[in-house]
């Protein structure tokens, strides 16, 4: 027994730390060998470099057209992810307060399309809008991305909303507030939140979309950062280690974020799918 | 007529007319509230849904401009295309064992993570990391890894099958695919199963204990009947992105070598962007939105089944 408590937390801990060293191993050797050149990332990845390479970079940011594949990136992200929080949490607290069978029924179509893969839409999707002329348009995806947002968002709302109590908006009623007033005065700042774990799924979906935009965004200027890690990728496979920078260049806004915001970041995804 | 009728017809109108105005507001108000959202959803979702139910009885491409009615045609050619039958199948395959992977990696992370380990935040944070980052550029990632560092380290050691790429084998390349799939979401499940370990009531953990229960039997008895509302979550998380994975194929394998990994959803798109078939893309889509359902919502109810009130 003795001996048992003394060596099981020891052996747990090697085990569970080199797990953790096999999972982050693939960024360490991107880290590692985008400061060499190919040659050495071919004859030895694991070795550290001989010196600091900045040009891998230089040239990453240069193909990868860093700041404006980032700026449409922030852009669409933040755009819709705005919209989509706005939109849904008005329609879930109209759909939770008005128990109509309407709203029953609007509720429960969104739930039950919850379910339909993206793939099961987009061959419809392209060929509507590519009809109207409407593609190439990022306010066009911000748009798409708020009518898919919407349904996961007013089932996240609307669970909340069911547990706010109505005293306050009936008090903001009677002193004469409309529906509309009460409901942002009121019921909106108590979604905070909620609202946050809404913002964290979505940012991370739509940050690292490629299907969508690659259907909707045609032209180079227009680009998302995944979309131009294709191209990037795609049109200069041969020399890896500027490709190995433009790796870690895309990751690290994505880990400083996620640095800066670890614990919210982690209750987000655990109550978004526990939900 | 009497003072009071006069009283009661104003009474009376006055009522009709607030109740019409009562429903003249709730319907601005239905609108203001979520005409947004219904008109996002519609345009984007609904409409879409229902025209490509319609597609998908059409002979529609957009090079011929051609649009028939052609009945239940596309769907047979679906169940005749060899090509699509393999690759499904293919699918199939992959969706089991990534499934079953991840949630034997996450689980096995998270029986560890909750049992008095020091470093929570470093290792939550290092196993959820390759979640953060899109398909695309971990497929990347792997590529790299797949086809220089494994293979230097199988001629280094001697080990016959690393030495050559796992990319570039018809049998081994979907397995590349699954180790990169646990890589990227077993970290995400573990933290939904630590939020299973972690609600388990400790009384229960504690009776078990002292009733003599220990090791692998807590563990098959007790721990794993209690958390079957995380595994119901976990296996439809992971089987539904099993059955949609598109980034991933795309940058890892594009399919390679010899459309041996091409998975269901590439085909689909394939399909319809690359031969401008949208009509049988589209009966192909609609094939794989139902397997999806049936599969994930069998898997809800069978594992129901085994949950016990704690």
């Amino acid at each position: 027994m003795t001996k048992r408590l003394k060596t099981g937390p020891l052996l747990k801990h090697l085990f569970i730390y080199l797990m953790l060293i096999v999972f982050i191993v693939p960024f360490f050797l991107m880290v590692n060998n985008s400061f060499k050149t190919t040659e050495q990332f071919i004859n030895s990845p694991f070795s550290l470099p001989d010196r600091i390479r900045f040009e891998n970079y230089v040239d990453a940011f240069q193909k990868l057209n860093f700041l404006n594949s980032i700026k449409n990136n922030l852009i669409i992200t933040l755009a819709s992810v705005a919209l989509i929080i706005l939109t849904a949490s008005m329609a879930a607290y109209f759909l939770v307060r008005h128990k109509w069978k309407i709203n029953t029924l609007i509720y429960a179509i969104m739930v039950a399309s919850m379910i339909v893969p993206f793939q099961a839409i987009m061959i419809p999707l392209v060929s509507i809008y590519g009809n109207m002329e409407l593609l190439n348009n990022k306010w066009i995806l911000i748009f798409m991305y708020m009518g898919f947002g919407q349904s996961f968002a007013v089932f996240i709302f609307h669970g909340f909303i069911k547990n706010v109590p109505l005293e306050m908006e009936e008090a903001a009623l009677i002193d004469g507030c409309n529906k509309m007033q009460s409901f942002f005065r009121i019921v909106f700042p108590l979604l905070k939140p909620i609202m946050v774990t809404v913002l964290i799924l979505d940012v991370l979906w739509i940050w690292n979309d490629y299907l969508l935009p690659s259907l909707v965004l045609l032209s180079p200027a227009q680009r998302t950062l995944p979309l131009s890690t294709y191209s990037f990728f795609t049109t200069y496979s041969v020399d890896y280690a500027p490709l190995m920078a433009g790796i870690v260049l895309t990751i690290i806004p994505v880990l400083i974020a996620f640095i800066l915001g670890q614990k919210q970041i982690v209750k987000g995804v655990v109550q978004g799918a526990i939900k | 007529m009497g003072i009071t009728s006069v009283i009661r017809l104003i009474n009376s109108g006055g009522y009709e007319m607030s109740s019409n105005r009562t429903v003249l507001k709730n319907m601005g108000n239905f609108i203001a509230f979520t005409g947004p959202s219904l008109l996002a959803f519609s345009c984007v979702l609904l409409i879409p849904f229902i025209y490509g139910i319609f597609l998908s009885f059409t002979n529609y491409s957009p090079v011929t401009g051609s649009m028939d009615y052609v009945g239940l045609s596309n769907f047979a050619k679906v169940f005749t295309d060899k090509q699509f039958l393999q690759q499904f199948i293919k699918t199939i395959w992959y969706v089991f064992y990534s499934t079953l992977l991840c949630n034997l990696v996450a689980f096995t992370l998270a029986a560890f993570l909750t049992s008095n380990i020091k470093g929570q935040n470093i290792l939550r944070g290092g196993f959820f990391t390759p979640n953060l980052i899109g398909g695309i550029i971990l497929g990347y990632i792997w590529k790299f890894i797949f086809s220089n560092v494994v293979t230097l380290i199988g001629k280094n050691t001697g080990i016959e099958w690393l030495s050559t790429s796992f990319l570039t084998d018809p049998n081994r390349a979907i397995w590349a695919m699954i180790i990169v799939t646990v890589w990227q979401y077993a970290g995400y499940l573990m933290l939904i199963y630590i939020a299973g370990f972690v609600a388990i009531p400790r009384d229960i953990q504690e009776a078990a204990s002292i009733d003599g229960a220990t090791g692998l039997g807590k563990l098959f008895r007790v721990t794993i009947p209690l958390m079957v509302p995380s595994f119901i979550i976990c296996f439809f998380i992971s089987l539904s992105r099993g059955f949609m994975a598109y980034d991933l194929n795309l940058s890892l394998t594009n399919g390679q070598p010899y459309g041996s990994t091409q998975l269901a959803s590439m085909h689909v798109y394939q399909k319809a962007f690359q031969s401008y078939k949208y009509g049988i893309g589209q009966a192909e889509a609609i094939i794989l939105f139902i397997v999806v359902t049936v599969v994930a919502v069998s898997q809800v109810l069978l594992t129901k089944r085994f949950e016990v009130e704690a």
